[in-house]
């Protein structure tokens, strides 16, 4: 290729990358649709708790306080993973995505202990409606959240045994736009399923 | 032991209905007939390595249009029994089928057709021919397309599962409506077979979908702004777009499904505080645009056959464009048509009563943009412009009995009535089907080197149009009669029985048209050197694609081309081409991973369909595993040398420079095709004597 046409067009591998990066950012958006639909699914059924304990009853504030910081802290940190993956600094990348991961871990023990914790109490999804789609909606979260630590442990691995090749940022920027993208939902769970059951 | 070994399965989902062992034996045979034939030539090595492992968008379209057509038949023949239970049974008389069979049948019937027939053959069509109309070389992801080809093949072979192991279908219609399709009321595993079908083929339809849209708007030749784009690929975009938008609903609403039939949840159930309609809200969100996900493709398509068969531009391209937009974007805003009888109340109904019938509007303009080019212009009568004017008449039927249904007060009357039936398969068969039978006669040159026989191409488009409206005048008529659809009996004082015999007349006579169909394929091929293909640009085209050999080689374009106007190729046939320099071609290599990630999704629906737990974990973990071998596998390409390239384009050239034209129609007629298998058969018999 000549250098004329190198800083007019980009190079195959830029464009691939470019087109990963968009493509990624179409398969958010589907994820964010699903996610749409359990909230309306929340929204349309979170009244029919026939008698059982509303969400009122059941949730603790503080403890989803708790959580949202955690997400938003991790947030934060992977953000400044990626400023060091940019930079090709490995260890420094490493360390913060480390700290998300650790922080990532720490949500998902807090979800399963709430989650137990009403399971134990005799509320399971199986109950009524109000807490089927409660289940379904921040379970579906929670998975999302697993797999993305699981992807994270994957990246992490090779980033550490290959270095932070070109194709290595772009997996670790894909990997931080869903952890984003994770953290804005639950944002959206905080606020319509915790916060609005005690307005 | 036993039920954590093999779950549910047990000698009774064996078959032993007297269809699930016709359906069984006869796929068997079938299997048994192709594995034997490819062992017998020998072929396994280079049918894996040539077209199951491959990439190239071409070859995964083929197999697409294989797959689809093969199940065209199958959802052609639920057609045919469905008509003639309906012409037999009638006051003493109870037909041939149970009732419960009759509604496994219709429940396949629609089912197969929409997801597995309608949108294979449009998949077909978008990979062979999208890349070659915007100047790309592959789609934007190879191994998304892959994947998502084999997970529609593993939805396939999940929906006809049944015949093998389980001997039901699911009985609740082609939706599924709640809390029909929930453990209560179905309890058998005919409803998780159609869960786990539709999961495993939609996931297939997002990924394939998120794909297109990559590439559509990633991968145009330099100078294809959006509105120099063809308006095939228009109609793609905008479906794609759509698909994007509501199959992730689908997924999600059967998800939902499989908690309330599996873990006893309450989303769509009677009792626990479920909401059954809000099922059918969002089903039908889905629903609706899915028809629409379908039929803009093909709106496409006719676009580019009335341009190219009137020898003009295509008439208010910007019109055209906005009109499929207007129809995508309104599509979604609909659903509720579906559901008048719900009890929203008058204001909900009327808005989207009034939102339906505004959809008449892009879609008039569509019309206009075909009137208007074809207007003055040199028409000629070939078969894909056949399919067109037939697709006119069709689409019109349908339309306006779809006007007077998006009426409130009319659907009162008229819903759930054979009028509906009528209603959504003139729009279905007119404006699906024949899109795609007129892209598939329209490009078949294209994609297999010499172009369809044109004589039984026209009986068999004959066929069809005639046939659609013996069979479906009297179902609109029947309709206005009092009957509801999905009947397996009626009292014969109703007096509907003429009308269902006429429809089944008309079902035969549709049936005719698809044997001809596939005589007019055989016939072809018997002929394929006569009608060869040698410029690569049989019908004078206006677009890319008609710019390459064809069939188009695997890189596409030897040199990417640089686009200046809408109809490019016209423009540059006036402009003459200069020789381009040619260069190394980056192409991606064949992938296996997307049959290994479908064989386990497949494993994983079917283990959840028979409760065995370890297989649904396994399965889990391999899909988990071959994703992370190919996301971290850097060894993804092959190069094709500049010197390659050059002798493969040369070649043409020197083809197309020998080439020329001489005007006898050399297609052979009906009575020839008939003269010629029957010498081929009388040779047969006499060479095993």
């Amino acid at each position: 290729m000549t250098h004329a046409e190198t800083s007019e067009e980009m190079s195959h591998e830029e464009a691939a990358n470019d087109r990963v990066m968009f493509g990624f950012w179409v398969y958010l958006m589907t994820d964010l649709l699903m996610f749409s639909v359990l909230f309306a699914v929340y929204a349309v059924l979170h009244g029919n708790s026939l008698g059982g304990p509303t969400g009122r009853d059941l949730f603790s504030p503080p403890l989803a306080l708790t959580e949202t910081l955690i997400l938003l802290t991790s947030s934060f940190t992977c953000g400044l993973g990626m400023i060091a993956a940019r930079k090709g600094i490995k260890k420094q990348t490493l360390f913060w995505f480390g700290i998300t991961f650790l922080l990532g871990l720490a949500f998902l023990s807090i979800e399963l202990y709430e989650f137990v914790e009403f399971i134990h109490e005799g509320h399971t999804m199986r109950s009524n409606a109000f807490m089927s789609s409660f289940f379904l909606l921040v379970g579906t979260h929670g998975v999302h959240i697993t797999s993305a630590l699981i992807w994270a442990a994957i990246t992490l691995f090779f980033v550490a045994k290959r270095g932070l090749t070109k194709s290595m940022v772009r997996k670790l920027s894909m990997l931080s736009l869903f952890w984003h993208f994770l953290d804005i939902v639950w944002i959206f769970i905080f606020t319509v399923v915790y916060l609005m059951a005690f307005v | 032991m036993r039920e954590f070994l093999i779950g549910k399965l047990n000698a009774d989902a064996l078959p032993h209905e007297w269809f699930t062992i016709a359906g069984s034996v006869g796929f068997t045979l079938m299997l048994l007939f192709a594995v034997g034939l490819i062992t017998y030539k020998k072929r396994w090595k280079w049918l894996w390595n040539e077209w199951f492992t491959s990439v190239d968008p071409k070859k995964i379209g083929i197999m697409y249009f294989i797959a689809g057509g093969f199940m065209l038949v199958r959802g052609g023949l639920d057609a045919i029994m469905l008509w003639l239970q309906q012409s037999l049974s009638s006051g003493s008389s109870h037909g041939y089928l149970s009732a419960d069979h009759f509604q496994q049948i219709f429940t396949a019937h629609g089912n197969i057709m929409v997801f597995f027939v309608a949108m294979a053959l449009i998949f077909g069509l978008i990979n062979y021919i999208v890349p070659l109309q915007i100047g790309a070389r592959d789609l934007a992801s190879p191994f998304m397309n892959t994947l998502g080809f084999w997970l529609y093949v593993a939805g396939v072979i999940m929906v006809n599962m049944f015949f093998f192991l389980g001997n039901e279908y699911g009985a609740a219609g082609w939706l599924a409506v709640a809390p029909l399709s929930g453990k209560e009321f179905s309890p058998g595993v005919g409803m998780d077979y159609w869960i786990w079908s539709l999961q495993i083929s939609g996931i297939g339809t997002t990924l394939a979908a998120i794909n297109f849209i990559m590439t559509m708007l990633k991968m145009r030749a330099k100078g294809m702004t959006l509105f120099k784009m063809p308006l095939f690929t228009w109609g793609s975009l905008c479906s794609m777009a759509m698909a994007v938008t509501v199959f992730p609903l689908l997924t999600m609403t059967i998800f939902l499904m499989f908690f309330d039939r599996y873990f006893g949840t309450h989303f769509f159930t009677t009792t626990g505080g479920g909401n059954a309609m809000m099922y059918t809200n969002l089903i039908w969100m889905w629903g609706h645009p899915e028809v629409y996900i379908l039929m803009l493709p093909s709106l496409g398509v006719f676009s580019e056959v009335v341009s190219t068969f009137s020898r003009k531009p295509i008439a208010f391209y910007k019109s055209n464009v906005f009109g499929m937009i207007g129809i995508s974007t309104l599509a979604l805003m609909v659903w509720l048509h579906h559901f008048f009888t719900m009890g929203a109340g008058a204001d909900v109904n009327s808005a989207f009563g009034v939102a339906t019938m505004i959809i008449a509007i892009p879609t008039t303009v569509l019309v206009f943009s075909w009137i208007v080019t074809m207007y003055k212009g040199k028409i000629r009568l070939t078969v894909p412009m056949l399919w067109f004017l037939g697709f006119i008449a069709v689409f019109a039927l349908g339309g306006i009995s779809g006007v007077l249904l998006a009426i409130p007060p009319v659907d009162f009357q008229l819903h759930n009535s054979l009028f509906l039936v009528a209603h959504f398969h003139s729009t279905v068969v007119g404006g699906v089907l024949f899109g795609i039978f007129a892209g598939l006669a329209y490009w078949f040159p294209k994609i297999a080197g010499f172009r369809l026989n044109e004589r039984i191409g026209r009986y068999a488009v004959w066929s069809w149009i005639i046939g659609f409206f013996v069979a479906f005048i009297p179902l609109y008529v029947l309709g206005l009669m009092g009957a509801t659809r999905r009947l397996d009996h009626y009292d014969a004082s109703t007096g509907w029985q003429p009308f269902f015999i006429m429809s089944l007349i008309g079902g035969i006579i549709i049936a005719i048209g698809a044997a001809l169909q596939i005589v007019q394929i055989i016939a072809s091929f018997i002929q394929k050197r006569r009608l060869a293909d040698t410029t690569g640009d049989p019908w004078d085209g206006r677009t890319l694609e008609w710019s390459v050999a064809s069939p188009a080689p695997a890189y596409n374009f030897a040199v990417i081309p640089e686009v200046s106007s809408r109809d490019a190729y016209f423009e540059m046939k006036k402009l003459g081409i200069s020789k381009p320099t040619y260069k190394d071609i980056h192409m991606p290599k064949n992938t296996a991973s997307g049959i290994y990630i479908s064989i386990f999704a497949f494993l994983v629906g079917f283990g959840f369909v028979w409760e065995i737990v370890w297989l649904v974990v396994v399965s889990i973990l391999g899909i988990i595993i071959c994703l992370i071998a190919k996301t971290f596998n850097e060894d993804s390409e092959y190069t094709i040398p500049a010197e390659v390239v050059e002798k493969m384009e040369e070649h043409q050239a020197d083809k197309v420079r020998a080439f020329h034209k001489d005007d006898d129609e050399v297609d052979m007629g009906l009575l020839e095709f008939i003269k010629i298998a029957l010498s081929w058969a009388w040779r047969l018999v006499r060479g095993k004597r």
